[in-house]
């Protein structure tokens, strides 16, 4: 048993020897956050009266779902064989749709403590950020955690991980985050097992960021690494990417609450505070130098985040158009994925594209405008990049179905996947039965023990982001788990289907699909329509198109009667009241030409029974 | 179960009126309106304010209603002359309930003869009264034409005997011809008041009810859709699925049916729901409800109209008869109608008559709207251009539609 350490070493003053960066890779629900808690008590940096559940997980979103969205770094002091050490441990978010952060989160470390639940086994995330770390030549300590669960299965989920990374089962450390048990063992073996950081402490500051947050009150928060140097207070830096400068105002070390140090030194974790108020003018993956004395070379790795995954959102009260900018604005502060411009519906008014990372990014950024900025909002059904070439060879590049080209094509190119999903081996059928049926091209399938196999392949973006992970979840009673990343593209039969009320085409609803697929979306979507939208005076006809040609057709019977046959002295008032409220209502109902489309119908159009759920990986 | 009443602001229980109501009264008639709260069985879609007890106590029992109501009649013609409304005859007087002629026609003339006695009648004023076919006889209609009743409306409904019995209607069909016939021999115009889209009803039970009711000769129809209102027997039966529902298309189908049958026979819509021999036969009682004149309204949870003031009594008939017996107004709420408002009542209205709503009264939203009316065939294209706006058959089936195209946004 190790004590905590009794004195810890000062930041800007470290050996670079007695310093272990590492990070925690685990899938969310494997207890990442609780182990996290847990070392911070250990370590005496937090107290146990002040410790909140998931004391790292900052915003209310992320403590409710559980998962962590934002990496933060915190360093720990911890004494083995009477030498203190100092721990950075620096959170990774979790999810797919962060895949970048992850990987610039790891390149701050030189290990990662590879988490298990005990009772689950890995999921396929976890596998893919575990493929990253070694990659990266990281140490990886496998870690089964809450083995004081009645389902716990430490012997199996051991197996499995020794023969994941190539060692043997008897290495494979065993934890309760929750009652604490061996996490000083873990402690103790990232201090004897993760290498050192190397790095020379005499060349021009180096150092990458790997984390940037907006604080309203401090600005922007950068968190880095050191490579090479010293970052020091007061002086001026420089970002190599965009050759900007600022003055480094403060400087210091998270434990977990910052603490302002006399600076970085080769091989330290902490954040700098320049005053800028933009997370993109201190972007994830970039090199921070001196701007007296720069480098010449950046550590490289940095990219631009690249989004996905395309929205409309509309605020439900077009009053509101204001206040959802001003949202977006402040969000985009926070976060530098996150790009949007403005749009216009015919249908939903006012609002805006939003390019996300993910369906989660997507989840993620519309609770927050809902929950923290107060405003409804309806949000279109989300869509890829698709690449258009016309017959003239010039190339459109289309981020909203409703700007789909309608002139000759050449050919339409859509974004693709490397899917890699992990279940039990009597799942297999079901799911090369869900991933043929949407377009998916098998790359390989190994398994991972005896009954759990991992199944890789190749599958358009389009196809998964449609209650792709709800299928398959269901299809496999939950048990399978997925992971994807950006993979190239393909030409493919690609039209628009277009939704036309009463011949009037309704921008919010025309979506880009396969072309075997087209009928079946038209048909859904009519008679869909047909459901939720009232009688008019008129017929309405709903029809499904691709160009001018019709798919797919509903009628809206016009309405015969709408009077009260009765009218005298005592019913005069109830009646006057009767349509004072019918005005209201005739208010939050929307044009389509002439057909008066409830706001209820939109959103019940565009909203498929799982969208609340399908993020939730 | 009768229907809530509405929810307005606190009416004095002196009765007096704000000296808005004075503007334009010269202009507007008064009528008066006398409920009659008693049934002898409660139908199964009526959800009016009526009793079938004959024993309620004190003012409220039948054989003391005719003096409980002569009470109001007393305290209209004092707070009336009290808020400086000056006298004025009385054009039109409507005996509705329930069933009025439930009550001895001595007591409805002696209620009439009061309110005579305090404003005095105009020259060929109309008095109507609703009646039951089964609950008149040649005496009591002789009697009612010599107290001054012009007109009996005859609360017959449908023709065919299975329609009756959903609608709980007592009478038996063959009793409506000799109901006519005695009133016609006393001197009386006849308005016969029929219901369609009673649940079971075929589209031939209604032509038969139809050309039953026409064959009659009446000088006026009332034809109304079935209304399911919460809280009747009918809706709860509906709710248990023991009936068949109401069906919008039906309706029209039969409302179509009606129109077409009632005018072969030489009469003509002048409201929505009302077709008439001639002109001079139109309900002017109704009329004046839909021309926003002034009329007060006599019994338990009878409405009010005084120039842009209403009001309506507390529904029971025991706390009436108590209000009135202490001397104070038995109203229960009121509401003073604002310009903007008064405006909306007389569209919704207006537009429901077969003389139409006048197109430059209308603000520039509303007559922005007529030319996709007549668009869309729901407004008669001649007369809007002499500036009425008159709904077509069609535009009758949407009238309120109609309507909240017509009003400001």
């Amino acid at each position: 048993m190790s004590p905590m350490a009794r004195t810890a070493p000062v930041p800007a003053a470290t050996d670079p020897a007695i310093i272990r960066n590492f990070c925690i890779i685990a899938h969310i629900d494997h207890g990442k956050s609780t182990l996290a808690d847990r070392m911070l008590q250990f370590t005496g940096v937090v107290q146990a009266r002040d410790m909140k559940a998931q004391y790292l997980d900052r915003m209310d979103i992320e403590r409710e779902r559980g998962i962590t969205i934002k990496s933060q770094a915190v360093r720990m002091p911890w004494e083995v064989d009477n030498t203190a050490y100092a721990l950075n441990m620096i959170d990774t978010p979790g999810h797919v749709d962060f895949t970048y952060e992850v990987s610039r989160s790891l390149a701050a470390c030189e290990g990662a403590v590879l988490l298990v639940d005990a009772a689950q086994g890995i999921e396929a995330q976890t596998l893919a950020n575990l493929y990253l770390a070694m990659e990266n030549d990281l140490t990886i300590i496998p870690v089964l955690n809450k083995i004081d669960l009645p389902a716990a299965q430490p012997e199996k989920y051991a197996e499995e991980l020794a023969n994941l990374i190539g060692g043997d089962p008897e290495e494979v450390l065993k934890v309760s985050g929750k009652t604490g048990v061996g996490v000083e063992a873990l402690l103790d073996r990232i201090v004897r097992d993760i290498p050192n950081p190397v790095g020379d402490a005499n060349a021009p500051a180096r150092a990458m960021i790997f984390d940037s947050v907006y604080d309203t009150y401090r600005g922007v928060v950068t968190y880095v690494r050191v490579v090479d140097g010293q970052l020091t207070p007061r002086e001026r830096i420089q970002m190599m990417s965009t050759k900007a400068s600022h003055e480094l105002l403060e400087i210091g070390v998270s434990s977990p609450e910052p603490v302002p140090s006399k600076g970085l030194g080769v091989g330290e974790v902490g954040y700098l505070i320049t005053g800028v108020k933009d997370v993109r003018q201190s972007k994830v993956g970039d090199t921070v130098t001196n701007l007296a004395r720069p480098a010449t070379e950046s550590l490289g790795g940095y990219q631009d985040p690249k989004p996905m995954v395309f929205s409309g959102l509309y605020p439900l009260d077009g009053t509101d158009y204001p206040n959802l900018r001003e949202a977006l604005d402040k969000l985009k502060l926070n976060d530098a994925a996150l790009v949007y411009e403005p749009e216009t519906s015919a249908a939903l008014g006012f609002g805006f594209r939003v390019g996300f990372l993910g369906l989660l990014h997507l989840e993620i950024v519309r609770e927050r405008l809902e929950r923290e900025f107060n405003l409804d909002l309806i949000s279109t059904a989300p869509n890829v990049v698709y690449e258009v070439t016309l017959e003239d060879k010039s190339v459109a590049t289309v981020t909203n179905p409703s700007e789909f080209p309608s002139g000759k094509i050449n050919e339409v190119r859509e974004p693709m996947v490397a899917a890699t999903i992990l279940a039990p081996n009597e799942f297999v059928g079901a799911i090369m039965e869900l991933c043929q049926g949407r377009r998916g091209q098998m790359r390989g399938m190994d398994y991972l023990s005896e009954d759990r196999v991992e199944m890789r392949y190749w599958i358009p973006l389009a196809e998964i982001v449609f209650d792709f992970f709800d299928q398959l979840k269901s299809k496999t009673r939950g048990y399978a788990s997925l992971d994807w990343k950006a993979d190239g593209e393909q030409v493919a039969d690609l039209v628009k289907v277009d939704i036309l009320l009463q011949g009037e085409q309704v921008d919010a609803f025309s979506a880009i699909t396969h072309r075997d697929k087209a009928y079946a979306y038209g048909v859904m979507m009519t008679s869909k329509l047909r459901e939720l939208i009232p009688r008019q005076q008129f017929e309405v006809p709903i029809q499904a198109a691709i160009g001018s040609r019709i798919i797919a057709r509903e009628n809206i019977r016009a309405i015969r009667k709408d009077v009260l046959a009765k009218c005298y002295g005592g019913d005069i008032t109830r009646k006057r009241k009767l349509l004072e409220k019918q005005k209201e209502g005739k208010k939050r109902m929307k044009m389509v030409g002439r057909v008066e489309v409830p706001q209820e119908a939109f959103i019940a159009a565009l909203t498929t029974d799982e969208s609340k759920d399908k993020a939730k990986k | 179960m009768p229907g809530a009443l509405p929810l307005g602001d606190p009416a004095p229980a002196d009765g007096l009126l704000p000296p808005q109501v004075l503007d334009g009264v010269g202009s507007r008639h008064f009528g008066l309106y006398v409920h009659i709260p008693f049934c002898a069985v409660r139908c199964g879609y009526c959800d009016f304010n009526t009793y079938t007890a004959k024993e309620l106590g004190g003012g409220a029992s039948q054989d003391a209603y005719a003096e409980t109501a002569v009470a109001e009649v007393d305290f209209a013609a004092r707070a009336l002359e009290a808020s400086g409304l000056p006298p004025r005859r009385i054009s039109t007087v409507f005996f509705g309930g329930g069933t009025p002629t439930l009550l001895p026609a001595e007591d409805l003339a002696r209620i009439l003869g009061a309110a005579v006695g305090h404003w005095g009648l105009e020259p060929g004023a109309e008095v109507t009264t609703e009646a039951n076919p089964d609950s008149v006889t040649p005496e009591s209609l002789q009697l009612l034409a010599e107290a001054g009743f012009t007109r009996v409306s005859f609360g017959m409904q449908s023709a065919v005997p299975h329609v009756l019995k959903v609608l709980d209607r007592t009478h038996s069909p063959e009793r409506v011809p000799q109901a006519v016939q005695w009133a016609r021999e006393a001197g009386l115009d006849v308005s016969l008041d029929l219901i369609y889209g009673t649940p079971g009803e075929s589209m031939d039970d209604w032509r038969t009810s139809l050309e039953t009711a026409l064959s009659y000769g009446p000088d006026h129809i009332s034809a109304y859709a079935l209304i399911v209102e919460d809280g009747t027997k009918l809706a709860a039966q509906m709710r248990r699925g023991e009936v068949p529902g109401i069906d919008d298309d039906d309706h029209a189908a039969k409302y179509e049916l009606a129109d077409e049958l009632i005018t072969a026979a030489g009469l003509a819509w002048y409201e929505v729901s009302n077709w008439s021999r001639t002109p001079e036969h139109a309900c002017r009682h109704n009329l004046a409800y839909w021309r926003g004149d002034d009329w007060w309204g006599i019994g338990p949870g009878s409405h009010s109209h005084v120039g842009g003031v209403r009001w309506w009594n507390v529904k029971h008939p025991v706390a009436y008869a108590n209000r009135l017996a202490a001397g104070e107004s038995p109203a229960a709420g009121r509401e003073t109608l604002d310009a903007g408002t008064r405006e909306m009542e007389r569209i919704m209205l207006e537009a429901r008559l077969g003389s139409g709503l006048e197109v430059d009264a209308l603000d520039a939203v509303g007559r922005h709207a007529v030319a996709g009316l007549i668009a869309d065939g729901l407004v008669e294209p001649a007369a809007a251009f002499k500036g009425r706006l008159v709904l077509t058959l069609k535009g009758r089936l949407l009238a309120d539609a109609v309507v909240r195209r017509l009003l400001p946004e």
